[in-house]
């Protein structure tokens, strides 16, 4: 199996200062020991609450925020994550170690090396409102990537720019205008066609569709898959809307508190979650029938802070059949069969 | 539940007069609410769901105006135009009858006020009465469990306590004869006589502490001295609900209440509100653009596009047998596992100049000539089924 992005044990804490020589008293660990791998062309994607990392994770691995610990493998070579992971258990943290990662470990990679990984790797933010400077041309928006990464100036770019506008399904009519003149939707589309300009091979969707209507959700899900077809693209789609998830994405991972708790193939998960949390999630999704059947698993109380994770597994104080174990040892992520992840007391045999 | 109407919409008009030139955004809406019933408004973004929950309270923001239509309240079997109120009769309806909770909790309270301040100005508005009577009855009680021999000092001093002077209660009954007494309201602001607003104050604590309580709220007392910002997205919407059902309103209008909230947070959110609907009897008019949630709370529902309803029937008559092609466009717009995800070609007009005739036309599959040129009427095709399209004119009754 062929990965596009691995990623090791990311750790990202951001710290919280206080007293009179702001000292460090607190972090709050957001993202806190996530391992995931994302397959050559599949759609991960990646669903939670708001607050449990979803986003951090996707900045982290972009590197728009410096990880605290763990590794980021884009394209790299099995033996070369085989022989990092053998001496980081054996704890051989040397020479060897520090120059495989300095040369494939994303997370400690530093200026054009940096740069050059960037180019690969894109993202594309939940509000195109807020991501689109509302100063710059969209032509200035979508050639000024191709000028971070050297790619091509002038009659060039702006020639690049007009035919990925007519992919995204805009025309080169629209070079001349700022943002505020499009709608919700044909934002959207500028800003994927920004993300899509430096022909990237993994692209992180951050509640892409979570700003816009039904009927436009669609249009841009369409093109989404679309795209990935023509551009052999790899998505990451991070949502909080988990019945867009099932339809576009081919394994989903569901992150609590940091930590991912459960990860499979989508039919899979959504017809038999396993973890707790998992299957509170799904149960509450709004079924749109109003004659179906619903088994409502209705969660109590709320997500604890992340500042002080609750000790063991963190679901506990809100799972109904937490035991013992679940207090005091935290669960760590095993295969059930069939791929099929989960993190949970229970399915430890 | 009674069939008995409650609130009847009847060709409403509103428009915006904007820079850009005047803003359609309702056209000759009808909607009638029963009582006791759940009625979803659906539509996307600017189809004009909440302005309509808006203008059932007369609330309609400063450019915008009714330019014609009735919004009739029933007042014991007796119509009254809501449109054709003064502001005092108004005041007296928001909050009381009909009140509404908005689309985001965080923005809907006031940063600087704590919750119980915020719940409480609404039951002093309303309820001062009821509030008043209930500090004289606690008096009461007290000075008859005083006359008891068998109680210790402590217990004693505690009942004194609730036990008012004539002076306080002669101001609380002042103010049950008339709420906005003048005397009453100086007095409660010199600094010895005003003991009886601390009172009444307390006693409004007490009950937003219920309100909290029903709220499912846990630990209501710490949460009441809280001020919004220290709450989450689902207790700041919890808060939002009490201060809606705090005056016990036959109806609320609740505006995309779940939207910002997570799926988990939105079953508990959901869940309470069906559950208070049971224990208050209010009638709830929902609006929201997600069919599931649709599906999942409502009796009865309204699809609105461009400022038009266009269909109002039953939940299952509107998911099983949709009329208006936007409603069957809308339901295939939700996706599902391995089908193509399907889109309604075009876009929403623009409200300044809304397409002539159905506003529907130019993105409609089965448009015909008429529709361009002629404005289809409002009709019922079935028996509690009411639809805005020439496709059923003809069969109609």
């Amino acid at each position: 199996m062929s990965y596009m992005l691995e990623v090791d044990n990311l750790k990202k804490h951001f710290a919280l200062t206080g007293g009179l020589l702001r000292r460090k008293v607190g972090a709050v660990k957001a993202v806190d020991g996530v391992s995931i791998s994302v397959r050559k062309g599949e759609t991960f994607g990646l669903v939670g609450e708001s607050g449990c990392g979803k986003t951090t994770f996707a900045k982290t691995c972009l590197r728009l925020l410096n990880p605290n610990s763990g590794s980021i493998f884009l394209d790299a070579p099995d033996e070369v994550k085989e022989r990092i992971r053998y001496l980081r258990s054996e704890h051989k943290e040397g020479s060897e170690l520090r120059g495989l990662r300095r040369q494939w470990d994303l997370a400690v990679f530093r200026g054009q090396k940096l740069r050059e990984m960037r180019r690969r790797m894109q993202l594309v933010y939940q509000d195109p409102t807020r991501s689109l400077n509302p100063r710059m041309l969209i032509k200035d928006i979508l050639t000024e990537p191709l000028a971070v990464q050297h790619l091509a100036t002038g009659a060039s770019a702006i020639k690049r720019v007009s035919e990925i506008l007519q992919r995204v399904g805009l025309g080169d009519r629209f070079l001349y205008r700022y943002p505020h003149e499009f709608s919700g939707g044909q934002r959207q589309r500028i800003a994927i066609a920004r993300a899509l300009i430096t022909t990237p091979r993994l692209v992180f969707l951050d509640e892409p569709t979570s700003a816009v209507d039904v009927s436009v959700r669609a249009q841009l899900l369409n093109l989404f898959q679309g795209l990935r077809k023509d551009f052999d693209l790899t998505y990451l789609y991070i949502s909080h809307d988990l019945s867009v998830v099932e339809c576009i994405s081919d394994r989903v991972a569901v992150m609590y508190l940091g930590k991912i708790v459960e990860l499979a193939s989508t039919p899979e998960l959504y017809t038999r979650p396993l973890h707790p949390y998992s299957v509170a999630l799904f149960s509450a999704i709004p079924i749109p029938d109003p004659t179906a059947k619903r088994k409502r698993v209705v969660l109590t109380g709320e997500v604890p802070s992340p500042v002080n994770p609750p000790a063991g597994c963190r679901f506990h104080p809100r799972c109904e059949s937490a035991s013992q174990i679940c207090q005091s040892q935290e669960p760590q992520l095993v295969d059930v069969g069939n791929g099929h992840m989960v993190a949970c007391h229970l399915f430890v045999k | 539940m009674s069939e008995e109407r409650f609130l009847r919409i009847k060709d409403l008009d509103l428009r915006f007069y904007t820079y850009e030139g005047v803003v359609e955004a309702l056209d000759k809406v009808n909607l009638h609410i029963k009582n006791g019933e759940t009625i979803g408004v659906v539509g996307e973004t600017g189809c004009g769901k909440s302005v309509t929950g808006l203008s059932e309270l007369v609330l309609i923001p400063s450019p915008g105006r009714i330019e014609g239509g009735k919004v009739l309240l029933n007042r014991d079997g007796k119509w009254v135009n809501l449109l054709r109120q003064k502001d005092a009769f108004l005041r007296n309806v928001r909050g009381n009858e009909i009140s509404m909770i908005f689309q985001d909790p965080k923005s809907a309270l006031n940063p600087v006020y704590t919750v119980e301040n915020q719940i409480g100005e609404a039951i002093t508005h309303h309820r001062m009465e009821e509030m008043c009577k209930r500090v004289i009855d606690n008096s009461e009680k007290a000075k008859e469990e005083l006359k008891r021999t068998d109680l210790s000092d402590k217990e004693k001093a505690k009942l004194r306590k609730n036990v008012l002077s004539n002076r306080e209660k002669r101001f609380l009954e002042r103010i049950i004869d008339y709420p906005e007494d003048t005397i009453a309201r100086w007095a409660s602001r010199i600094p010895v006589l005003n003991r009886f607003k601390k009172r009444l104050n307390k006693e409004v604590k007490k009950e937003v502490v219920r309100m909290l309580k029903d709220m499912r709220i846990p630990d209501p007392e710490r949460v009441a001295e809280m001020y919004p910002h220290e709450l989450s997205g689902g207790m700041a919407q919890r808060v939002v609900i009490a201060m809606g059902l705090c005056c016990n309103p036959s109806m609320l209008i609740a505006d995309e209440p779940t939207t910002n909230l997570d799926v988990t947070v939105q079953l508990q959110i959901l869940t309470l509100i069906k559950e208070l609907k049971k224990e208050y009897g209010t009638t709830i008019q929902y609006i929201t653009h997600d069919m599931g949630v649709v599906a999942e709370m409502c009796d009865r529902v309204a699809v609105m596009y461009a400022g038009n309803v266009v269909e109002l029937a039953d939940v299952f008559e509107v998911f099983k047998n949709p009329l208006h092609p936007y409603t069957r466009a809308l339901l295939e717009c939700i996706p599902r596992p391995g089908a193509e995800f399907k889109s309604i070609e075009g876009f929403v007009p623009s409200l300044i100049s809304p397409p002539e005739g159905c506003r529907f036309n130019d993105r409609c599959p089965f448009a015909m000539d008429k529709c361009v040129s002629v404005k289809p009427e409002f009709v019922a095709a079935k028996a509690g089924h009411q639809v805005l399209c020439h496709l059923y004119t003809g069969e109609a009754k």
